[in-house]
Parts: C-alpha cells; sequence; structure tokens
C-alpha cells in the first residue's frame, strides 16, 4: 500500500516536473525562436531522409497499380498520345515564332522576362504538417541547395508559399492557403493593392480572401489576375497568386473584399521550385502599411499583423 | 532497457507516419490523428507514467517538426497519457470500447484546445464551423483508424509485458 501511494505521488511530480519544462520551452520560443534551431536541425538531419524513404516507396505503391493497365487501353492511348503530339507539334511551332516576336518586343521595351529569370531549384514535398489545422510541408532541399529563410516557393507558374525554416537538407514552406498567411498583392491590370489572406474555413472551396482592396474607380472585376505587389516584404513583385472570383464593397464602402482562386493546386502537390533569389528589403516605418505580414499564430508582435487579421475577420 | 527501445521506436515511427502515410490516406482534407491514438493506448495499457513520457515526447517530436513554439503539443499530449493512465487497472485492455472512448474524449478536447489556443485568440470566432468541420470529423477518422492501430499495439504491448515478466513492472 505504502508503495502504491509513493507511485502516484512520484507520478504527480513527474506530471508537474514535465509539465514545467513544457511551458519553460514555450517561453523560451517566443521569446528567442533561435535557441531552439540547433534542435531542429539536428533532428531534421536524421528523419527527413526517413520520411523521404516512406514518401519514395508511398509513390512507388501507386507507381505499381499503373502496371496492371492492359495493352489494349494502352495502345489506345498511345494512339491518342501520338495525334495530341501532332497538333501540340504544330502549335509549338506557332508559339516558338510569336515567343521570338515578343522577345524582340521585350527588348525593345526593356521590360525583364517574368520570374523565369530567377535563379530556382526544384525540389519534392516529403511530409505534411501533422495536424488539420495549419497548412505546412517540408521539402527535400535545404541550405546545402541555396534555399534560405523566406525564400518564396512557386509550382505550376503560382505562387505556393514561403520558405519558414531551413534546414541542412530540408526546409519547412508555409503556403499561402495557411490560416496565417497573409500576402501583399496587387491586381496586375489596374495595380490596385489590396492583401491576401488564408483561411481555413475556405478549404472546402479551395479559394483566398481577398482583403483591404482600394478600388475607388471600380476598375477591378472578377476574373483579373492577382499577383504579389511591388511593397511586399517578403514575396518577389509579380508573380501569379491566382484570379478573383469574388468582389464585393466593404461596409465602409472603401474598400473592397472577395475571394481569390489561387493558380496552384494544393490538393495534389507534390513538386515545387524555390527560388533562390530573395526579396531585398530596408525595413522602414514609411512604408510598413500594408506590406506583408508573415507570422505565426502565437508570435504576433506586429502590429500590422493584427490589423489584417482583424480585417479578414469581418 | 528493450521496452524503452520499443517505446522510442514506437514514438519515432508514429510521427513519422502522421506527417507521411496520414497524408495520403486523408478524406476532404482530414486526417487522422495517430498520436492521440498513440499517447491513449499506451496510457491505457501502460498506466500514468508511460502515458505521460509517451505523450510528452510524441509532442515535443511533433513540435520540433512543425511548429514554431516548441513544447505546446508536448503539453497537451502529456496531460493526455496522464489522463487516460487514470484507467489502467480499471478496464480490461483487450476490450476495445474503452480506448475508443477515451481516444474520442481527447481527440475533441485535443481539437479545442488547439481551436482555442491557435484560432480563437487570433479572432476566429466561429468555432461551430471548425467543430463540424474540423474536430469531428478528425474524430470520427480517428476512431476508425483507432480499430486497427490499437489491436497492433495491443499485440505489442502483450509482448513486452511477457518478456518483462521476470521485471520490475511486468506483472500486472
Amino acid at each position: 500500500m505504502k508503495k502504491k501511494t509513493n507511485d502516484t505521488l512520484k507520478n504527480k511530480y513527474l506530471l508537474i516536473g514535465l509539465s514545467i519544462v513544457c511551458v519553460a520551452l514555450i517561453l523560451v520560443s517566443f521569446l528567442d525562436s533561435e535557441v531552439v534551431s540547433p534542435i531542429r536541425q539536428v533532428s531534421g538531419v536524421v528523419i527527413t531522409p526517413i520520411q523521404k524513404g516512406i514518401n519514395g516507396f508511398g509513390s512507388w505503391l501507386s507507381g505499381l497499380t499503373d502496371n496492371f493497365d492492359d495493352a489494349v487501353t494502352l495502345r489506345e492511348r498511345n494512339k491518342e498520345l501520338q495525334e495530341k503530339v501532332n497538333t501540340l507539334t504544330e502549335e509549338n511551332s506557332r508559339l516558338i515564332q510569336d515567343k521570338e516576336e515578343l522577345d524582340r518586343l521585350r527588348e525593345l521595351f526593356e521590360l525583364d522576362g517574368q520570374y523565369e529569370d530567377y535563379e530556382k531549384v526544384g525540389a519534392r514535398v516529403i511530409a505534411m504538417e501533422t495536424g488539420n489545422w495549419f497548412n505546412l510541408f517540408t521539402i527535400d532541399k535545404g541550405s546545402n541547395d541555396g534555399i534560405r529563410k523566406d525564400a518564396n516557393v512557386i509550382s505550376g507558374g503560382g505562387l505556393v508559399g514561403i520558405v519558414t525554416e531551413v534546414g541542412p537538407t530540408w526546409a519547412i514552406v508555409r503556403s499561402i492557403i495557411d490560416d496565417n498567411s497573409n500576402v501583399s498583392a496587387m491586381i496586375s491590370t489596374t495595380s490596385d493593392r489590396c492583401i491576401v489572406a488564408g483561411d481555413l474555413r475556405l478549404i472546402d472551396d479551395g479559394c483566398l480572401n481577398l482583403v483591404k482592396l482600394t478600388d475607388e474607380e471600380n476598375r477591378v472585376h472578377v476574373g483579373d489576375k492577382v499577383v504579389t505587389s511591388y511593397i511586399s516584404e517578403k514575396f518577389l513583385p509579380g508573380i501569379l497568386i491566382g484570379y478573383i472570383s469574388e468582389l464585393n464593397n466593404d461596409s465602409n464602402n472603401l474598400t473592397k473584399s472577395g475571394f481569390v482562386t489561387p493558380a496552384v493546386d494544393f490538393r495534389h502537390l507534390q513538386e515545387v521550385l524555390v527560388i533562390l533569389e530573395l526579396k531585398e528589403y530596408v525595413p522602414s516605418t514609411a512604408v510598413s502599411e500594408g506590406t506583408v505580414v508573415q507570422g505565426d499564430a502565437l508570435r504576433q508582435s506586429e502590429g500590422t499583423q493584427t490589423e489584417s487579421e482583424t480585417e479578414t475577420e469581418q | 532497457m528493450r521496452r524503452k527501445l520499443t517505446m522510442a521506436v514506437i514514438i519515432v515511427a508514429s510521427v513519422l507516419l502522421q506527417s507521411t502515410v496520414c497524408q495520403m490516406i486523408s478524406v476532404a482534407s482530414i486526417k487522422p490523428n495517430l498520436l492521440v491514438i498513440v499517447t491513449v493506448a499506451f496510457g491505457l495499457m501502460r498506466g500514468r507514467r508511460d502515458g505521460m513520457l509517451t505523450g510528452f515526447f510524441l509532442g515535443l517530436l511533433n513540435d520540433i517538426f512543425f511548429n514554431t513554439v516548441i513544447g505546446f503539443n508536448a503539453l497537451i499530449y502529456l496531460w493526455v497519457g496522464y489522463f487516460s493512465g487514470n484507467f489502467y487497472r480499471i478496464f480490461y485492455d483487450d476490450d476495445i470500447k474503452t480506448p475508443l472512448l477515451l481516444i474520442s474524449i481527447c481527440d475533441i478536447v485535443y481539437g479545442v484546445i488547439q481551436y482555442g489556443f491557435l484560432f480563437l485568440m487570433r479572432g476566429r470566432i466561429h468555432f461551430f464551423f471548425y467543430l463540424g468541420r474540423v474536430i469531428l470529423p478528425e474524430m470520427i477518422y480517428t476512431l476508425i483508424l483507432t480499430i486497427v492501430v490499437y489491436q497492433v499495439l495491443y499485440a505489442i504491448n502483450r509482448r513486452l509485458v511477457l518478456t518483462d515478466k521476470g521485471g520490475v513492472d511486468g506483472i500486472v
């Protein structure tokens, strides 16, 4: 009997002790996120190869099932594809001509090519955030390949997210549909600025919130292209985010809000491109209004973030 | 020693599976919560101490990978393990009904805490939306997974108890 009460007491002490450890860890990571970074580096080096392996096994499995397609279907498909190749070749030669013309014109206007000029590195998605609340994922390239924190991530021509954490062989990316994500954006045709914010409530519709759009002359329409803005703190300018799918006047009659359908298919994201070039930004109070505020749920020290955050919640 | 090694392998494996395989089997972008299953199962089968330690390390590993704030999940899972450890010796652990009930309670509590600290604090006030869209579906999916996973964990624990029989904590 004595031993039993002793055990219960010991368990209680252990519980309290470990709870204190947790609280201390929370406080430490609040105050200085750099402290925990070494732990992350070490454990990441060990565990990402395994994640890569499990993922590779998964794609190998799904590849196996594809082998069961019988020869008839394959032949049919071959025929179909051959026709497609013919039409595409024709189209391609036409496009090459157009491109040459475009290049000439660009040269004439001294315009930069779009983001094809940035140096990029391809990476594979190897793991997702473990819960159902946020949209973070791990990729299999890291600082060894030149990826740095705040590097922009794109896929299929559209913006996917931003690198929040880097290890030697891996990096964690926060996608723009994450509930914490706010991207400073603009409408490509009119250069009107707005903020594109991720929202968990929109996961079924697969779209993003568009808020604080200043469009006094009513020139912005549904279907317009939304790209990252020039004043963004962390995102390179002119990267396609998506297209406006709905637009309404806010109750203050000064700004508009609505929804953006992203250009990227986030559900079937497998390969991404990381832009190695970082946005160069000089922090200054004069331009801070409306800039990108990328932060974490529990790290809301910047005033602008809370501002845009509450705006989303009207 | 053998026991500790097995536990460590199970903990690392479940975090790995949660971040890869659970993603592949997710339905309507909801994935089951393997970590709650493992924590509750060990609390129920091995008592408060092991439940607590399993939960703590699971949560910590999870935090290290995906959260900026380290210790948040560790704290929740620590208490989940302690709570389910209270039911050790009260129920027979080969009965699947108790773990099902405990896991559903813990998963809902886990969801509510996540919502409360990470969403409500940022002004996301529509609790019932999150309850219906994330918390409850996650719980149901987790329960379905429990039926399979619990049998596996139970078998592993049986093995451990049998080989440890001469040891200190072998006799139940």
